[in-house]
């Protein structure tokens, strides 16, 4: 894929260790294949996720993330594949012999326990002296801020509490690894957004490795170092969350991160840091400032997010990139607006502008004649 | 001050009144139950209570009357004699007989547990269709008469009825066993008829358990057996007490069943009511019986009905 020649590289001081090439990975999934019957649920997934990562795994419904994840925890053996944690091969061990704890999606928190014997739960298991159980359980119960209802039950508890109880009791036997299943899912927004940066800061304190699964784009561009996107049972791209964003590398995830107006087309020339693409529904060429290594004539698909896009009233100046139509829709969302635009072809393009002023006074509006244009950096090109 | 508290007076007023407005759909609600209860169970317990508390005479009906009135002297007596308790309690017979039967209620109970509850566990883990095919096969024998399946019973563990005739035949036993009228025979009748009262319950308590409990026990490291005992059997509890309580109770005073398949030396409480009732014609002496019997179910009836409310 040419998209990796292009990225730019990151200059920070301290390299993570998922972009060094020489990095022991910590948890080690190898040509995982899981078959339900004639159904593949996950195909032959190879990823390796280091120390210290909190790595999204993100995915539609029956993506395969889920069934993913059961198998770090051991519910489910693999058909094929091997998984190693921390250099011990666990594709057979049954869960209560891994290092790994995992947060439920229903927290399954235990409805007969209080909140203190439902942390306690693991440890107990383990026979660790009863001194050191009060401890720790109390000591993790004042990181997630509920010690002050240790004795009660969980269903005399709110969403969000519950949700810690099950961080707690997860995090309380200080597993290797932490395994969480969809962990925001069933909070309010406000909420939501407040635990992710709790996530991660206890992820950042306590130095525990997460995998996350997520069905929620925004929770995985927010939370992760890493993102690995799920379709049918494959991992179709890796990478980091901006990266993803910026350099989506097929089709299925350009659409899935975000939203993005996709143009077919085919390439006209491609030379070393040019290339432009013909495209029909643009009624115009499509101006790259790299190359895309690809045969002349072949039909790509060119992604421009809707924010690369400027929306003018006036023709740009430019003789590629550009395009103009009418306004069918316009929606106010407060920091920023969104027009459809429909084109001559008759293809629709989503547009959005921050709003910077308070009242730019030529609002664009319903039926307005409009030019589109962006940079020649601002489009990705897909071939598959 | 007047004035901030009449409006407070007059809305704390309305409020009172939709309160009774909706209560009284409510103790409509509830009174049809309590009406029921109350013409079928509570005032034939009065009768009973009153019979218990008689003399027996031979007369219509066999007992003496409770208030005796005199036209002549316009006077009336009330007759109460405690003696058919007394009597009860003087005789070992009648708390042989008690604890007898709740000794086989108990054991019969317990069995019924021991083997309903892998039962109800399988229905409650099975795939839809299964499980309705299960659940179904649980329910039908309800729909031949309880007697006619007593009935069957006495001709399958009779002397050479269809266990014995196998068992010789396979050469496990030269001789047919003693199975019909031994208390085996009458656990083997009770566990039987009263197993579906114990699946039904269990079942919708296992049934609506939430399957991520028991990964959530073996994530947290604890062995399959452990999770059962620590997570499945715990959340169960609802369901093993009502399962109980409706095995149980109809065991203690069962009567078909240890006349039919138990032999003259299985004494249950049952059995003397009934002898007492039509054998000796002693009906005060037998609605005594009837009422201790009752009490002495009210204990264990408490004590589930305590167990209940916990677990919830």
């Amino acid at each position: 894929m040419s998209v990796s020649s292009v990225m730019p590289q990151t200059t920070s001081q301290a390299k993570p260790s998922w972009r060094q090439t020489d990095a022991e990975p910590f948890v080690r999934i190898e040509q995982i294949t899981k078959q339900f019957g004639d159904f593949t649920a996950v195909n032959n997934v190879s990823l390796d996720i280091y120390q210290n990562e909190l790595f999204c795994l993100l995915g539609g419904s029956g993506s395969g993330k889920s069934t993913l994840l059961r198998m770090l925890a051991g519910f489910e053996a693999p058909t094929s594949g091997r998984i190693i944690i921390d250099g011990v091969d666990m594709s057979h061990t049954p869960p209560w012999e891994r290092p790994v704890n995992m947060m439920f999606q229903s927290y399954a928190l235990f409805p007969h326990l209080s909140v203190e014997a439902n942390v306690a739960f693991g440890l107990k298991r383990e026979g660790l002296p009863n001194a050191e159980v009060k401890k720790r359980v109390a000591d993790i119960l004042d990181m997630v801020q509920l010690g002050h209802l240790a004795r009660r039950k969980p269903h005399m508890l709110s969403g969000g509490q519950r949700q810690r109880v099950a961080l707690a009791r997860s995090l309380v036997k200080q597993p290797k690894l932490l395994l969480l299943d969809e962990p925001l899912g069933a909070l309010d927004k406000k909420l939501r957004e407040e635990t992710q940066f709790e996530l991660m800061r206890l992820q950042e304190e306590l130095g525990i490795t997460f995998i996350v699964v997520t069905h929620d784009q925004e929770e995985a561009m927010t939370l992760a170092t890493r993102i690995g996107v799920m379709n049918h049972g494959v991992i179709v791209q890796t990478a980091e969350p901006h990266d993803m964003y910026e350099y989506p590398s097929n089709r299925f995830v350009a659409e899935f991160i975000g939203n993005v107006n996709m143009f077919e087309g085919t390439v006209v020339t491609d030379e070393r840091d040019s290339a432009t693409v013909h495209c029909n529904d643009l009624q115009g060429l499509v101006y790259l400032d790299h190359g895309i290594s690809c045969a002349s004539n072949q039909s790509v698909s060119v992604a421009i997010r809707p924010e690369k896009l400027r929306i003018t009233r006036d023709a740009p100046n430019t003789p590629h990139n550009r395009c103009e139509g009418v306004i069918t829709e316009v929606a106010y969302m407060g920091s920023q607006s969104i027009y459809k635009v429909r084109l001559a072809s008759g293809c629709e393009v989503r547009v959005t502008q921050p709003n910077a002023q308070r009242d730019s006074g030529d609002r664009l509006t319903w039926d307005d004649h409009v030019h589109l244009s962006w940079d020649p950096d601002s489009s990705v090109v897909l071939t598959s | 001050m007047m004035a901030t508290s009449a409006p407070s007076d007059s809305t704390r007023l309305s409020l009172m009144q939709r309160f009774r407005a909706l209560g009284l759909g409510r103790w409509l609600v509830i009174m049809m139950p309590m009406l029921w209860l109350a013409a079928f169970f509570f005032i034939p317990f009065l009768v009973v209570f009153k019979i218990s508390l008689a003399e027996a005479m031979i007369s219509v009906p066999p007992y003496s009357p409770l208030i005796e009135w005199d036209p002549n002297n316009a006077y009336a007596t009330l007759k109460v004699t405690f003696g058919n308790y007394l009597f009860l309690f003087e005789s070992r017979f009648y708390l042989d007989a008690y604890l007898s039967s709740l000794r086989i209620a108990g054991i019969s109970t317990f069995f019924a547990l021991l083997i309903g509850f892998p039962i109800a566990y399988l229905i409650a883990r099975s795939g839809p269709t299964a499980r309705t095919v299960l659940l179904s096969l649980v329910i039908l024998p309800f729909w031949t008469s309880f007697l006619l399946r007593v009935y069957a019973w006495m001709a399958l563990l009779k002397k050479n009825g269809l266990v014995n005739d196998v068992m010789m035949s396979i050469g496990l036993i030269d001789q047919p066993l003693q199975i019909l009228q031994t208390d085996f025979a009458v656990y083997l009748g009770i566990v039987y008829t009263y197993l579906p009262f114990m699946i039904l319950p269990l079942y919708t308590t296992l049934e609506k358990m939430d399957l991520s409990l028991i990964e959530a026990a073996q994530d947290l490291g604890a062995k399959p057996w452990r999770a059962f005992c620590l997570v499945t059997l715990p959340l169960a509890k609802p369901g093993i007490i009502a399962g109980c309580m409706l095995v149980f109770i109809p065991a203690v005073g069962e009567y078909v069943i240890p006349a039919l398949l138990g032999g003259s030396d299985t004494l249950m409480i049952g059995r003397v009511l009934w002898d007492e009732f039509f054998l000796n014609r002693d009906w005060p002496l037998a609605s005594a019986v009837a009422i201790v019997m009752l009490i002495v179910l009210v204990g264990p009836i408490m004590f589930m009905r305590n167990g209940n409310k916990e677990a919830l």
